[in-house]
């Protein structure tokens, strides 16, 4: 079996067009290559290759829903292979396009060497204050789920539900929020909220909230729709990760859920690039 | 004029400051038929006081703007410069030395805007400096001419041009006007129209410049920005056109494909999420009545 990388690579290959498939080998063997910088801005190879891969394999023609964004999938390769280092990744999420801090947060879990985690957790949480939801969903990866804070994991799943990103791209959801009574009572206060202003309630907080009660069971899986295509094995999600494992009943209650001790499965990312003519007020 | 019996025209606007516009002129804008523009960098109003303030502002450019735009289906791409005005701040002008890696960036499809405010030496240096960025990013460079002594001003611009290697092709004059036209024209660069509600141009005398000069290598903008300005004044002129006897082409020619050439020069345009054949109906024009 392939790792996710590897699964991430070959699915990308397949969708690029010829001259974007030279391009991305070509990227992916100078990713090493520190001798000499390169291009009009004198930035290692790699980095050039990073900043400018929307238009080297781009436009890839749209595939089924649920494929990982080709641009996404090409940079997180790139940053694996390079292997920047802890600086060098700050560095680059600071000085980045949106696009390009994307790409850093969904590479944070398969960087090896591991960047230091406070560090990489400044960028998370830099992300978790924008209202781009792009971004937003990008930083609730499996890293996030794995080393997030409660008081934040909760503010983020939160933030998902208030601007509209679908609670799928939260990693490791049904791990954490399992008897997060802190988180179930936000969740029904918001609900509240919501209510008495005669709006109406998000779809997936329902869900959410029965996770947060132990109310779930394989009765009541996670509410379907267009945003949470269904699991194909053969197209790893953007950064990589696995279909989610069922979500298990827990027997003990805690109010404060501890950070996994592994990295949890991750439900499938959202679509970060898709474009909705429908407004949406940030709302904060 | 009657509008139901024609489509409205997809419209790319090659020149707006989107920052300094609300959510409902982006809603305005789409159900006009804007389904792209370029926002270029430009002055805030406020004078900046550090280069620090230029990089979050082009960030800005690189990715809250072009999410905001998204929201409501247009494709947001822009142009980044050190803009004249500023060129002239000491405090300001370590920007040139941070614009090469901004300039590589994905979404930025050309240099600006650059050129001439009060044509002082600093200009001439920020304007000859960015020239050269253009050249070796291999963009577009937007030109903007002076809105004072601006007959003056464009023959000083082309003179900076001439000495440049940046040919003609990869750079629009913009806000020209009737006493300008002539000489930009002749230089073979791309011509750009700033149009306004009370200065620059308006609607009528754009449809006349098109009739004598014809629809080729014209841009129409609105340069929308945080003063008096319209957004809408793409459309004004696409209805002005087809009152004046232009046909529907030709509307395609100057508010679609004439921009959607320029800054494709960049290699950079990423149009894949406007529908292809797209047809956009009359029946929900904001304009009534043949305005």
């Amino acid at each position: 079996m392939l790792s996710p990388l590897a699964s991430l690579r070959a699915g990308l290959e397949r969708r690029l067009k010829p001259e974007g498939r030279a391009w991305l080998r070509q990227a992916l063997s100078e990713a090493t290559d520190v001798t000499e910088p390169a291009g009009p801005a004198g930035l290692p190879r790699w980095e050039l290759h990073f900043v400018t891969a929307g238009r080297r394999c781009g436009p890839a023609p749209h595939t089924e829903g649920g494929a990982p964004d080709p641009v996404d999938a090409a940079r997180v390769l790139i940053l694996h292979a390079a292997a920047p280092g802890t600086d060098a990744l700050v560095r680059l999420y600071g000085k980045g396009s949106a696009d390009e801090r994307r790409a850093v947060l969904l590479a944070l879990p398969h960087l090896d060497p591991p960047p230091r985690t406070a560090r990489a957790l400044s960028l998370v949480e830099d992300a978790l204050r924008t209202n781009d939801t792009r971004l937003v969903a990008a930083a609730l990866g499996p890293y996030a789920a794995a080393h997030l804070d409660a008081h934040q994991w909760r503010q983020g799943v939160l933030k998902c539900l208030f601007t509209g990103v679908p609670t799928a791209a939260v990693a490791g959801l049904e791990h954490r929020a399992a008897g997060d009574d802190e988180l179930a009572r936000m969740l029904e206060d918001y609900a509240r909220e919501r209510t008495a202003a005669g709006r109406t309630v998000p779809e997936d907080l329902a869900y959410v909230l029965r996770l947060a009660r132990f109310e779930e069971s394989r009765d009541t899986p996670h509410p379907p729709g267009p945003h949470r295509p269904g699991p194909d094995p053969s197209v790893p999600d953007p950064s990589g990760h696995p279909p989610p494992a069922a979500p298990h009943r827990r027997s003990q209650s805690r109010s404060q859920p501890r950070p996994p001790e592994s990295p949890p499965q991750s439900p499938r990312s959202p679509q970060p690039r898709s474009q909705s003519p429908q407004p949406r007020s940030p709302e904060s | 004029m009657p509008t139901q019996s024609r489509s409205i025209p997809r419209i790319f606007d090659p020149h707006i400051h989107m920052t300094s516009r609300t959510t409902d002129d982006y809603a305005a804008m789409y159900q006009a038929g804007v389904r792209a523009l370029v926002e270029p960098s430009f002055w805030l109003g406020q004078p900046r006081t550090s280069p620090a303030t230029f990089y979050d502002y082009f960030d800005s450019l690189l990715g809250w703007e072009p999410f905001r735009a998204a929201q409501y289906g247009i494709v947001h791409h822009c142009t980044l410069a050190l803009n004249p005005k500023e060129a002239n701040d000491p405090r300001c002008t370590p920007v040139l030395e941070e614009l090469p890696r901004y300039l590589l960036k994905d979404g930025v499809v050309a240099v600006g805007e650059i050129g001439y405010d009060s044509m002082t030496p600093a200009e001439d240096t920020a304007l000859a400096a960015q020239l050269e960025l253009a050249l070796v990013h291999e963009l577009p460079a937007l030109v903007h001419t002076p809105h004072r002594d601006k007959a003056a001003g464009l023959a000083r611009t082309l003179d900076v041009l001439r000495e440049s290697k940046l040919p003609p092709e990869r750079v629009v004059l913009d806000h020209l006007n009737e006493t300008t036209v002539g000489p930009a024209a002749d230089s073979g660069c791309w011509l750009g129209f700033s149009i306004y509600p009370d200065t620059k141009m308006d609607p009528d005398r754009m449809v006349r410049i098109l009739r004598v000069h014809g629809t080729e290598r014209v841009l129409v903008n609105s340069a929308a920005d945080w003063g008096r300005s319209d957004p809408l004044k793409t459309r004004h002129v696409a209805e002005a056109m087809l009152a004046a006897g232009f046909d529907e082409d030709d509307v395609d020619r100057v508010l679609w494909r004439n921009p959607v050439a320029f800054y494709g020069q960049s290699g950079r345009l990423r149009l894949d999420a406007v529908p292809a054949g797209e047809r956009l109906f009359a029946g929900n024009s904001i304009l009534r009545g043949g305005e």
